[in-house]
């Protein structure tokens, strides 16, 4: 049997079945996991109101003090987990289109996805809709966009960069469109929705959890399935055919599930950018596996957005940060980091 | 029809239309590419010969007519059991980020894995197998990116290879590489040749494609004008119709092949002779 | 134009592909510009008729009617009545401003083009004008200071540092940058420079207001006083922009050739760059960060003129104002009695115009 190379791989073999797993990104996930377990014990734990660790399980169980009950389990575990679970469909929507446009830059932030989804978001916010019908808004926004974005990119295939180009187009009416709304509503509507526009788990309470959770039941099997010809595509759409991969099935797939994942998440907890862009790089980095990986992009994102969140609640405390101002600044700071970590 | 005229040939295109969009390269193009032969296509630029490989290798869906792969309609076959049959190594692929050999190399094991066959012992042994054929093996922990453009071709081929496919087409597969890599992936294509594979190659240079094909399609303006053994369909005036190019034509010193030398203008001075 | 084969390769290819294009555009540069002068010449007037017919539409429409005759006599016979300080405080200002931005955005996206050699170049797009907004919320926002001599420095300093950033960005990699990684790697860094401005105003309520209209691109609320203190910088940044013509020219058939013709290609390099800093620095401290502007309207003149750097230029600079007061006019026109932002008008009629040009398969897969 030849050496196992650099960063390689561990093969496990059953009978008929066989797995090949890269020791380096399992370390990483798990490191990642332990990682969410902490921000998650963090975030439970502090605040004005601090409930010790031992506590937690406790209040969680419903065998704590009522005053630790209402503060662990109605307000800070469905906040905590709404991020962890927005977190998770954020990076593995990014890694999905960062895949498909083979652009370290290629998010659905840029190219219209996250701004269709805030234009229905603040639809739904004019016209004075429920959080229920503002989250349906994002959602719609973002599937109505992202059909649009294909039909318009489609000639015969949608080609990576095709979609990277009329999306950055959609990106621009859409984010005009969204200031035509701000500029024109009243001013109790325009700062509803700009506060929305900017992302935040504040108040997000289990409705807000159950639906993502939902949609990453559902569609992990699928990202799953379509994870290994997503990365024989990454090598050109000649080389994917050849293999056997359907390329223009795959990549719609890839879309739908990217889109719906996005949208989930903007739906929940408003359009909170660059974690798209950030946490699939961020996990390549770690793992060193050549192209974005969903899984650990996924856990990635979930630290990421989780711990943005108990920063932005507690950096400036008693003031409350919206979260989406703590990932500019990480987005920031990425495409520095982009701009250094590439030119070996 | 296609039947009859697949006896000696599993790769067929019959009535072939193919265009890109709407600008129409070649009509009526029918080719059979013969078993166990080293068949290379070749031709002047833009005269259609990437385009019928393309089409061969089912990159390309032809307006009208079809491509049969052993006897069968080739869009009608599963994508991956087509995979299974015929290889491509395309013009240009990219490499993924920071993607070392052997694991470049294991993608191509794809069309033989499923979610829970990631990784078999044939999976192995067929890169391991490709690895060395292509003399790969001590770059396996190697990242692609840093390696040179004709260690890179090596790699790529090695992919192919590692499809384990009895038919393997190439797109021009000695493009940017220098003359010895040139030779040396030529070499190693006439070696698989030998092995037992059907090769199917578009090259540029007339005189490599004369020495290492046993079959030659040669094109013009997307039509077939000649075809068989180069030793016996390569002559001056073909070379004439097809490249507009005066030589003469001699029998390569080394292979015994037909070299093509172009007429010369002008000739050194006696004096300055050896 | 390339041989069908090539097709496959598109993407791979586009270098190359480039090289090809630009040289024969190059090539065919000379010839054009000699063959029809006259009637270059003669679009050059018409243009600018054109802008004179839309900037006395600028002066005598809005969301207050005002007969012509009014016009004419906020002129001619001032009466101080209100609709004469409308028309001479209000919109002969803003009627003004407009020429000067969409004249400095104009040429600074052909400049781009040009010297980026991507067709998809455009100060909004590629993050230069977000860098400047950036600069200028902060001036304003964080340091407080009002005085237009001062921030413009501050939106200099953006707009440099976004242009080195993204050009940076989009070239941090192997394969080099593309039109696409170019356009990813300006809208990337535009948006965080947006999300960091609006995450300051949004911290300071006052400001926040006042600058809000700003920073969706507008024309109207800037006083005579700002215009004529950003006027002298736009002026410069024009007149060097202008200048640089005949070494973009040959520049345009590579950074190689255009040495070998004697050109000087890095100091026409920081020329260029230090032009396109003050033309778009100028622009948003004006009128708040534009897009598309000087994306549309350089493509659209080299269609009518050809590549000649020495057309497209004047060009670009005369018919982009003409197009950014028009738009301006529609805005006030169609929402009545308020307005619609000129930036938005623009993002919404320029973003198909955009979608249009990256379907198109030479543009996209250059």
């Amino acid at each position: 049997m030849r050496d196992a190379p650099a960063g390689g791989s561990l093969n496990v073999r059953l009978g008929p079945w066989s797995v090949r797993l890269a020791p380096r990104a399992l370390l990483v996930s798990l490191l990642l996991l332990l990682a969410g377990l902490l921000v998650t014990v963090a975030a439970l734990s502090t605040g004005e109101f601090t409930v010790p660790v031992p506590d937690i399980i406790g209040a969680l169980f419903g065998q704590g003090t009522p005053v630790a009950e209402l503060i662990v389990g109605k307000l800070r575990a469905p906040r905590v987990v709404t991020g962890l679970l927005v977190g998770a469909a954020f990076g593995m929507g990014g890694a999905i289109f960062q895949s498909l446009t083979r652009n370290p830059l290629g998010s659905p932030d840029f190219i219209g996805f996250t701004a269709g989804a805030s234009t229905g978001g603040i639809i739904a916010v004019v016209a004075g809709g429920s959080a229920l019908t503002i989250a349906g808004g994002a959602l719609a926004g973002c599937v109505v966009t992202a059909v649009l974005v294909y039909a318009l990119a489609y000639r015969g295939g949608v080609q990576g960069y095709r979609l990277v180009l009329v999306g950055i187009g959609a990106n621009a009416l859409l984010l005009a469109v969204n200031s035509y709304i701000l500029t024109r509503a009243n001013i109790n509507d325009a700062a509803t929705a700009g506060a929305w526009l900017t992302g935040s788990l504040s108040g997000r309470g289990w409705e807000h959890a159950r639906p993502v959770a939902l949609a990453l039941l559902v569609l992990l099997p699928l990202c799953a399935y379509i994870s290994r010809p997503m990365r024989m595509i990454e090598m050109g759409d000649d080389a994917a055919k050849a293999m056997g991969v359907r390329v223009e099935a795959v990549r719609a797939a890839a879309i739908a599930a990217g889109v719906l994942l996005t949208g989930v998440a903007t739906a929940a907890a408003g359009p909170v950018i660059f974690v798209a862009m950030a946490a699939p790089q961020l996990a390549r980095r770690l793992t060193r596996s050549p192209g974005v990986t969903l899984a650990s992009s996924a856990l990635m994102g979930a630290v990421l957005l989780t711990a943005a969140d108990l920063a932005a609640q507690r950096l400036l405390a008693p003031t409350q940060l919206p979260v989406g101002v703590l990932t500019a600044a990480i987005g920031g700071t990425y495409l520095v980091l982009l701009l250094r970590k590439d030119r070996h | 029809m296609a039947s009859l005229e697949t006896s000696g040939s599993r790769l067929t295109g019959t009535g072939l239309t193919l265009a890109y969009d709407q600008r129409v390269v070649a009509t009526g193009l029918s080719v059979a590419i013969p078993d166990e032969s080293f068949t290379v296509i070749i031709g002047p630029n833009a005269c259609g010969k990437s385009t019928l490989l393309r089409a061969l290798a089912r990159m390309l869906k032809p307006k009208a007519g079809a491509v049969h792969l052993d006897g069968s309609v080739i869009t009608s076959l599963p994508s991956k059991e087509v995979a299974r049959r015929l290889g491509l190594l395309p013009q240009s692929s990219i490499v993924p980020d920071g993607i070392t050999v052997a694991d470049l190399v294991a993608r191509g094991r794809y069309p033989h894995q499923k979610l829970m066959r990631q990784w078999s012992k044939a999976d192995e042994a067929a890169v391991d197998e490709a690895m060395r054929a292509t003399d790969v093996t001590e770059l396996a922990d190697r990242i692609v990116d840093e390696l040179s453009g004709g260690q890179r071709q090596r790699v790529w081929l090695a992919m192919a290879l590692a499809q384990e496919t009895p038919i393997l087409l190439l797109d021009e597969p000695t493009t940017f590489l220098d003359i010895s890599h040139q030779i040396e992936v030529l070499d190693l294509c006439a070696e698989l040749h030998e092995a037992g594979r059907t090769m199917v190659a578009v090259l540029h240079d007339l005189n490599q494609a004369c020495r290492y094909a046993t079959h030659l399609i040669v094109m013009k303006a997307g039509r077939i004008l000649a075809e068989g053994d180069p030793t016996e369909i390569v002559t001056p005036e073909l070379v004439r119709e097809v490249f507009d190019l005066r030589c003469e034509i001699i029998q390569d010193p080394q292979s015994g092949t037909p070299l093509i030398v172009p007429e010369a203008r002008r000739r050194v001075p006696a004096t300055a002779a050896f | 134009m390339r041989p069908a084969e090539d097709t496959a390769a598109d993407t791979a290819a586009a270098g190359a592909g480039q090289a090809v294009s630009t040289t024969r555009a190059g090539a065919s540069d000379e010839r054009a510009a000699r063959a029809r002068p006259p009637v270059l010449v003669a679009g050059l007037v018409v243009t600018i008729a054109l802008l004179a017919l839309v900037a006395m539409a600028s002066v005598a429409l809005g969301a207050r009617s005002v007969s012509f005759s009014t016009v004419i006599d906020a002129f001619l016979a001032p009466n101080g009545s209100n609709d004469h300080t409308v028309i001479r405080e209000l919109r002969v200002p803003r009627t003004l401003l407009g020429l000067g931005v969409g004249a400095t955005l104009g040429l600074a996206g052909a400049l781009m083009q040009s010297l980026t050699r991507n067709p998809l170049a455009d100060p909004g797009l590629l993050g230069v004008n977000e860098g400047a907004a950036l600069g200028v919320t902060l001036a304003l926002g964080v340091f407080g200071l009002s005085d237009p001599t001062v921030y413009i420095w501050f939106a200099f300093g953006g707009a440099a540092l976004a242009s080195a950033i993204v050009y940076a960005l989009a070239s941090a990699n192997r394969s080099g940058s593309s039109p696409v990684r170019l356009a990813l790697a300006g809208v990337a860094f535009g948006m965080v420079c947006t999300a960091v401005a609006s995450a300051i105003l949004r911290m300071d309520s006052q400001t926040f207001d006042r600058m809000r209209f700003w920073l969706a691109g507008s024309l109207a609320g800037q006083t005579a006083d700002t215009l004529v203190r950003l006027a002298p910088f736009m002026v410069a940044g024009l007149v060097l922009g202008l200048m640089l013509a005949r070494p973009l020219n040959t520049l345009a058939l590579g950074d190689d050739a255009g040495k070998a013709l004697g050109v000087a290609v890095n100091r026409t390099r920081i020329l260029t760059g230090v032009a396109v800093t003050l033309l778009c620095g100028a622009a948003t401290a004006a009128a708040g960060p534009l897009w598309f502007v000087g994306l549309i309207v350089p493509h659209a003149v080299r269609a009518l003129v050809g590549p000649d750097q020495r057309w497209v230029l004047p060009y670009s600079a005369l018919a982009a104002p003409v197009l950014l007061l028009g738009a301006d006019v529609a805005g006030r026109l169609i929402a009545r009695p308020g307005e619609v932002q000129v930036g938005i008008v623009w993002a919404i009629v320029g973003a198909p115009i955009f979608i249009l040009l990256a379907r198109r398969k030479r543009v996209a897969a250059l």
